[in-house]
């Protein structure tokens, strides 16, 4: 079989597309159709993806027209988007950020995240026996671990929830959606006013002192949504999907919850719901795996199919939890790899600890045929997920 | 006899932290975010696996190992 066409869709929740994985087997750097004439770059293979993504003559400026990512994806992108920009600016700025996001910081902020996924589990089991999932748990949890770094007052955490709610749901109607982006970017912009003028205990009077301006401040923080909101919330549903469709992987984790880190590492790896984040623009002619790319060309760094290639992850398709393997790219890879990481591991570690110690009887009440996944998001995830207990 | 040293280059490091995970007796994060190696030598075989493993996973290819 030819493949002509990049095809980011998955039919599989369980798989990357078909194609990809085929173009990984017999073309893994392949030059093919993708939108309005225009051709574009498919790289499969995890040390093609990785040489890639590390090179920085493969570029990030979504700002370029040219870009893959140009448009879209990134609401009302801003100065501080670091996700968006090349170096010098870019290392400028993550190295203002960085140090936020250390794996002893995050560590320190495990005794909130507790409270948080608590909270959230008491509001959806209180006096029901059923919910929906990525409204009552998947959503609230990164929401309010976002809060928690912007320093959103308690007041706020209603009206931040409920927006941050409405700006990752891709089901409601587009003007809703905006005006809840046009809400969450003024009060972000109203929280870096109120720390200029008086700082807290929080990110964005860090970064104002260390000499980020206002407009770089709310980038920062818009961006620390659109990063660590909806994407998070989608591991929270899927990992929970496959526990609950898996009787045998859950019944692992029950027996010796020590494994829960070594399975939200390989539920990463399986899923890698960044349908987008591996697009660069190359601006020199770069040979990749022995293909010649051109400078203009776009390139597609399909880290989903890479978390698949046999040649680093034997037995690829099925999930162990005890593969130890951390050098997957659910996060990215090069300069550019997610600055949450570690936030994002572990909100999904306390998920999981938490439903699995609390919720002994959860179950899906749909078949996985039946369920709405988001097939079509520059992320991966669920829509709706029904349960009971 | 293991004989290696590992070399951590901080103007390339973005802080990902990766290597801490890998081995956290021989690297750590300063108050900037950034690698600073506690053990350059390691002294067992684990010990060399677990250097060599920091080395795959660091996604700025920070941490190289000298023979």
């Amino acid at each position: 079989m030819t493949v002509n066409a990049i095809q980011t869709r998955r039919v599989d929740p369980y798989s990357p597309p078909t194609e990809h994985l085929e173009l990984q087997r017999d073309e893994p750097v392949a030059f093919l159709d993708w939108r309005e004439g225009r051709k574009a770059w498919a790289i499969t293979k995890h040390a093609d993806v990785r040489t890639m993504l590390s090179d920085v003559r493969f570029s990030s400026d979504r700002s370029n027209p040219d870009h893959p990512a140009h448009g879209g994806y990134v609401p009302g992108a801003h100065k501080g988007a670091i996700i968006a920009i090349d170096p010098p600016e870019h290392s400028a700025i993550r190295s203002r950020v960085m140090n936020e996001f250390t794996v002893k910081k995050i560590s320190l902020m495990r005794p909130r995240i507790e409270e948080i996924v608590a909270e959230a589990l008491d509001a959806m089991l209180d006096g029901k026996s059923e919910a929906e999932l990525v409204e009552e748990l998947s959503l609230p949890v990164p929401a309010m671990a976002i809060a928690e770094l912007l320093g959103v007052p308690y007041e706020d955490h209603d009206f931040f929830q409920h927006n941050t709610s409405l700006f990752s749901d891709a089901h409601i109607d587009p003007k809703q959606r905006g005006e809840a982006i046009a809400k969450l970017r003024d009060y972000i912009s109203e929280l870096v006013n109120a720390r200029v003028k008086e700082r807290g205990n929080d990110i964005i009077s860090r970064q104002l002192d260390a000499g980020a301006d206002a407009e770089e401040a709310v980038g920062l923080g818009f961006l620390l949504l659109i990063a660590g909101h909806e994407t998070t919330a989608n591991m929270i549903s899927l990992s929970i999907m496959t526990l609950l469709d898996r009787p045998d992987l859950l019944q692992q984790l029950r027996e010796d919850p020590s494994l829960i880190p070594g399975a939200v590492e390989e539920l990463l790896r399986y899923f890698t719901i960044a349908e987008v984040g591996g697009l660069r623009l190359a601006t020199a002619d770069v040979e990749i795996g022995g293909k010649q790319i051109y400078a203009g060309d776009a390139v597609f760094g399909l880290a989903n199919t890479a978390n698949r290639d046999p040649d680093v992850f034997p037995d690829p398709h099925t999930i162990d939890f005890k593969r130890g393997a951390r050098n997957h790219m659910a996060f990215g890879f090069g300069p550019h790899q997610c600055l949450g990481q570690n936030l994002a591991r572990l909100e999904l570690v306390i998920v999981l600890e938490q439903v699995i110690r609390r919720i002994p009887t959860l179950r899906l009440l749909d078949p996985l045929s039946a369920i709405s996944f988001k097939e079509y998001g520059p992320n991966y995830g669920i829509n709706e997920l029904r349960v009971a207990w | 006899m293991v004989s290696a040293r590992i070399v951590a280059k901080r103007e390339t490091c973005i802080g990902a932290g990766q290597c801490v995970f890998a081995d956290p007796d021989a690297f750590d994060q300063d108050d900037n975010g950034l690698v600073v190696v506690l053990q350059a030598d390691p002294t067992s075989p684990d010990a060399l696996a677990r250097a060599k493993e920091a080395v795959n996973v660091c996604p700025s290819r920070s941490i190289t190992l000298l023979a």
